[in-house]
């Protein structure tokens, strides 16, 4: 069964086309990742979808209301968490999400138990008391990530939730999400540059590029399209027109002084590719990542791109100001 | 389904006054320093002045007392109402921005909360009321109804100034083009007769917190230059056209 369904979605803001009309649906129960260059419109279309951002043309559902014309309807099935950190830092762990509750309508009655439940379940019981200003930045979003999930929406949106941490509180962070997603049944919709991140979690990926998706499968199916295994070797001068005509390689890239060919089982082929090239200095084979696809459909590497303003300079300095006034 | 749809929207305009409660509450140095401060003005600079000085046969530290109850008013609510720049710089209010409530509940709550806050320090200086002999203490209930209807107007006026200005340089725009004029206008520190140049009598009379210094001077000292009504009248028109011009504005904002 659908719970999002979006027909040609389009934004765009004055001469920039944002997004030029998305199709999508994703299904109750899975986990679907947006991944796509800075600036490919994927905060764009969370936004259209959260209410916050008005399409300019195209329509969405979520669990059966309209983004358009039942904002309010859409917004109370949705929970967002954002790419910068959006907690209330004057107000504890508690109060935070009291404060939440309140603007969700949650019964005065269930407030306290399904806050103290969702505490638990991010493992924050402890600190729940405690100024949110002086939580760790894994506790912030394990915080932020109890916060969109405690009106139980039938759709939790993620904009890069591991963004700025370091890479154990990041697995843990993911830990977390699986385990509340499983626990409530809830589609999450989620963007990441990270891209074994998204690989290990989603059960389903669209990449977007320049407004539009231009991928739509399983992350394993993605991998195979590629064609089997990419053995890099290093050599002065590989002979390119040989190696592509070789019946089980389907790519061959040249970058500086390596080459990649992308072949089908490689263990078996190995020996002859590696008869046609002189001079080789090394050769390393591997498995092809999520990366890999991104890199061959955009054209560029997820890897070297910096998320838009994340916790940049300028927000830690207005930070800590706050805290001083 | 109506009833239902109000109620969500009371409890959301509930959730937002309860947070700034909370924030208030929480920031005991920022109370006691918007206490301490009137009193300073009254005591340093009321019994400065006063010593060679009284007006309309009334010691000038009583005679600025209601002026400086309006200007702990004016001052708390309109940075009250700006102080959104900061929480919309912070992302503080991005949560509650997309939470199902409309934003004009969350505007009234805002306005609530700024209200209660700046009203909580009126009745601390209240308190203090007895230290100024010519102050009658039968007044207090209607120069309170003043402050209140000037607070609703100056928060949502700062509310709509603060939908508007993306950076915090615009704050120190109006405090100096905006707030120092409307307090130094309003005959909050000396008397607006016909002794003004006739140019600063024009400002006064356009600056609509002059009816209320002259209503909460009339309340608390029985002294006032307009009918009472009218100086009630002006304010509470000025703060229904601040709730207009605040909730659109607050609306619009990005």
């Amino acid at each position: 069964m659908s719970i999002i369904e979006i027909r040609s979605l389009a934004k765009t803001f004055g001469k920039i086309q944002a997004v030029r009309g998305i199709d999508l649906t994703i299904s109750r129960g899975e986990i679907f990742g947006l991944l796509g260059p800075n600036g490919a419109g994927k905060t764009t279309t969370i936004g259209m979808l959260c209410t916050i951002i008005r399409p300019t043309s195209g329509s969405g559902l979520i669990a059966g209301f309209d983004i358009a014309k039942h904002p309010t309807q859409v917004r109370q099935k949705v929970g967002i968490v954002f790419q910068d950190p959006t907690l209330d830092t004057i107000l504890t762990g508690r109060e935070n999400l009291q404060l939440h509750a309140r603007l969700y309508g949650i019964p005065r009655r269930e407030r306290k138990a399904w806050i103290d439940e969702i505490l638990a379940l991010v493992d924050l019981r402890d600190r729940a008391d405690d100024l949110t200003k002086t939580y760790s930045g894994g506790m912030r979003r394990r915080l932020e990530l109890a916060r969109g999930l405690l009106h139980r929406p039938a759709v939790l949106f993620l904009d890069e939730p591991t963004l700025g941490l370091d890479p154990q509180t990041r697995a843990r962070t993911w830990e977390y999400i699986r385990k509340m997603v499983q626990k409530e049944e809830t589609t999450v919709v989620l963007t990441t540059h990270y891209m074994e991140e998204a690989q290990a979690m989603c059960d389903r990926i669209g990449i977007i590029d320049a407004g539009k998706i231009i991928a739509l499968d399983t992350p394993d199916n993605m991998v195979d399209a590629l064609g089997g295994d990419i053995v890099a070797v290093r050599a002065p001068a590989p002979p390119m027109e040989k190696l592509s005509a070789l019946p089980y390689v389907s790519a061959v890239q040249c970058a500086g002084e390596t080459v990649e060919i992308t072949m089908k089982s490689a263990p078996l082929h190995l020996a002859e590719v590696l008869s046609l090239i002189p001079d080789v200095a090394s050769v390393e084979m591997r498995k092809p990542t999520l990366n890999d696809v991104f890199i061959k459909l955009t054209g560029r590497d997820i890897r070297n791109e910096t998320a838009e303003n994340g916790g940049g300079w300028v927000e830690t300095i207005a930070r800590h100001r706050q805290k001083g006034t | 389904m109506r009833t239902a749809i109000l109620f969500r929207e009371l409890l959301g305009i509930s959730a937002v006054w309860w947070r700034e409660f909370k924030v208030f509450w929480r920031e005991k140095s920022r109370i006691v320093s918007s206490i301490v401060q009137p009193l300073m003005w009254l005591f340093l600079f009321g019994s400065g002045i006063g010593a060679s000085l009284s007006v309309s046969d009334v010691n000038y530290r009583d005679y600025i007392y209601p002026g400086i109850l309006s200007m702990s008013v004016i001052f708390g609510s309109i940075f009250f109402g700006l102080y959104i720049i900061w929480d919309r710089k912070l992302d503080v209010l991005k949560a509650v921005l997309v939470a199902p409530v409309s934003r004009i509940s969350i505007f009234f709550g805002k306005v609530l909360g700024g209200c209660t806050d700046v009203l909580l320090q009126v009745v601390i200086l209240f308190i203090f009321s007895f230290l100024f002999p010519s102050v009658d203490p039968r007044g207090i209930p209607l120069a309170l109804l003043f402050l209140l209807v000037t607070s609703v107007a100056l928060v949502s006026l700062g509310l709509a100034l603060g939908s508007l200005l993306e950076s915090l340089e615009g704050f120190q725009v109006i405090s100096a083009f905006l707030v120092f004029p409307l307090f130094f206008l309003s005959g909050a520190l000396f008397p607006v007769d016909e002794r003004l140049p006739a140019w600063l009598q024009k400002l006064v009379i356009v600056n609509p917190l002059t009816y209320t210094v002259d209503g909460v001077r009339g309340a608390l000292l029985g002294l006032h230059d307009h009918p009472i009504l009218l100086d009630l009248g002006v304010i509470t028109l000025f703060a229904l056209v601040m709730i207009a011009t605040g909730s659109v504005l607050f609306s619009r904002m990005k």
